[in-house]
């Protein structure tokens, strides 16, 4: 009995949880871009360093090190340098700027910018099926990802 | 054997040795037994570079030498392959390319250099793959190669072979092929995939960057069919799906119109490159 209930009080909980993460989401295309980046957390949960950086490493998630070099992480082979590196980059933006340069960098930078929007669904022809209307990250990955990259300071 | 296991050898070295910081391209010069290879020079008229290198500048000393020495190059067992089916009896009318072309020394030595070629039966451009498929269906009763299979890869490598060391230059004023380069050229620079990446993004603006453990070269095609370590020998429309694919795009048939359009237009971009075929790449 008491097993019982704990199951369905446990259940609930989980339903509750995941209703209240998925409320306070913000969808790829309500993300409001201003002057100093993306003010408000994209999940309301904060972002976890130590994921954030697995997300940054993944070839199959953020993929950061394709395109930048990252000296917190000289253990891993192959940094690219089609971007700059990313040595203390949270000295040089604060957090608003570095959600807003991940979750799409086009409008921060130019629309010509190589690096992929990783949260906005302003994306290149015949998209593969399977992706169409998928982001790169989930909003929650881009916020750990985001934590991460404020630990990078000099 | 001894050439697989020189293959084999430069991989492991290359995955072991932690990424080299290249920038641009190398100063070097090749000469393939003795024969002068055009890897750089000055681009045509109305391209956005000013000088065109060939892929071969930007991969490691190594991987270069494997392309030095028509013995030491992995892709060359494939030409060999190739030759063998240039004198092969197929199809119903018992003739092999060698009963019309004979000697493809000669009546092939220049042909990798100036296709892809205006094509009036079918109204399109035809690339060496296709002209194949054309001489076994019309003039040998034989069925056409599928994609990549059946020896497509080691006859056209075999066709192109016989067109080192010459220039590539297209004939953009027969038929409609101005019309192709301009589509080809729109393919481009069109921004595919969940990553939203042109081909531009990454072989023109990153051009001489590191992608991870890649160098990013021009994007040429004078080498095809190349012979990658990674992979083996490789076509020109595998190699363009396959760059098509890292994009998170859906990716377009082999000799489909925009593929034609694009291998119309790359070769362009490689205009005064010597024919290289087979290469070797990483
Ligand atoms: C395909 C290449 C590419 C990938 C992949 C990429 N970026 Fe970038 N990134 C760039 C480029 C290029 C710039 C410079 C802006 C420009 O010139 O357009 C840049 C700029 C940045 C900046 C600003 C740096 C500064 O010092 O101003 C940050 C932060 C950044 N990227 C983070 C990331 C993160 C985090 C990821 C992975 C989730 C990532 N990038 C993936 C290409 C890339
Ligand atoms: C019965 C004679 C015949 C046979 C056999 C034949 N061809 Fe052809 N081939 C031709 C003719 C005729 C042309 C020119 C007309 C055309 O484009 O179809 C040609 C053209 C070509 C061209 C273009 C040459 C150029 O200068 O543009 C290539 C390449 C070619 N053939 C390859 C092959 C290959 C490979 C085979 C064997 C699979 C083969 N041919 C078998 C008759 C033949
Ligand atoms: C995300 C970056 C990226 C994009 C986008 C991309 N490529 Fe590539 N491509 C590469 C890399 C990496 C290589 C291997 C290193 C090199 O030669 O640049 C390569 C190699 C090639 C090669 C072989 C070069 C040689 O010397 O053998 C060709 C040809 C090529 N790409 C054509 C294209 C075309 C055409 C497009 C657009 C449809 C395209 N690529 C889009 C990254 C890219």
């Amino acid at each position: 009995m008491t097993r019982r209930i704990k199951f369905t009080l446990g259940a609930i909980a989980a339903v509750v949880l995941s209703t209240a993460a998925f409320a306070s989401e913000v969808a790829p295309d309500a993300v409001e871009y201003g002057d100093e980046g993306v003010m408000t957390s994209l999940t309301g949960v904060a972002g976890d360093p130590a994921a954030g950086a697995e997300t940054f490493k993944s070839r199959k998630l953020g993929n950061c090190l394709a395109c930048h070099a990252n000296p917190d992480m000289a253990g891993e082979q192959f940094h690219g340098d089609v971007g700059p590196s990313l040595e203390g980059v949270a000295d040089r933006w604060e957090e608003p700027m570095l959600r807003a340069i991940v979750a799409n960098s086009k409008q921060i930078f130019t629309d010509e910018t190589i690096m992929p929007g990783f949260y906005s669904l302003e994306v290149g022809k015949h998209v593969r099926e399977s992706l169409v209307g998928e982001t790169i990250l989930t909003a929650q990955q881009v916020e750990d990802v985001v934590a991460y990259l404020g630990t990078l300071k000099e | 054997m001894k050439r697989l296991l020189l293959a084999g050898v430069v991989l492991a070295a290359s995955i072991a040795g932690s990424g080299p910081v290249w920038a641009d391209p190398v100063e070097d010069t090749l000469e393939i037994d003795g024969m002068p290879i055009v890897t750089q020079t000055a681009a045509p008229e109305g391209h956005p570079f000013d000088e065109v290198y060939s892929g071969w500048l930007f991969r490691s000393a190594e991987t270069r030498d494997l392309e030095r020495d028509t013995f030491e190059n992995p892709g060359m067992i494939a030409v060999e392959d190739g030759e063998a089916m240039w004198n092969t009896v197929m199809g119903s009318e018992g003739k092999s390319c060698a009963s019309c072309h004979e000697d493809a020394s000669v009546s092939m030595k220049g042909v990798g250099a100036h296709y892809p070629k205006w094509d009036a039966d079918s109204g399109k451009p035809i690339n060496v793959e296709l002209q194949i498929n054309k001489c076994l269906t019309e003039q040998m009763g034989a069925e056409p190669l599928p994609f990549n299979k059946n020896g497509q890869r080691e006859l056209t490598a075999y066709i192109k072979h016989q067109s080192l060391g010459m220039p590539v230059e297209l004939d953009l004023t027969e038929g409609d092929m101005q019309s192709w380069w301009d589509r080809g050229k729109d393919v481009y620079y069109t921004r595919t995939g969940q990553l939203n990446l042109a081909c531009a993004s990454c072989h023109e603006t990153a051009m001489g960057k590191m992608i991870r453990a890649d160098h990013l070269s021009q994007g040429q095609v004078n080498g095809f069919p190349t012979y990658r370590l990674k992979n083996g020998l490789t076509s020109l429309h595998q190699r363009f799906r396959g760059c098509i694919r890292d994009t998170r795009a859906e990716q377009p048939k082999a000799f489909s119109d925009d593929l034609m359009a694009l291998e119309t237009y790359v070769t362009w971009r490689g205009t005064g490159l010597s024919v290289e075929t087979p290469s070797v790449r990483q």
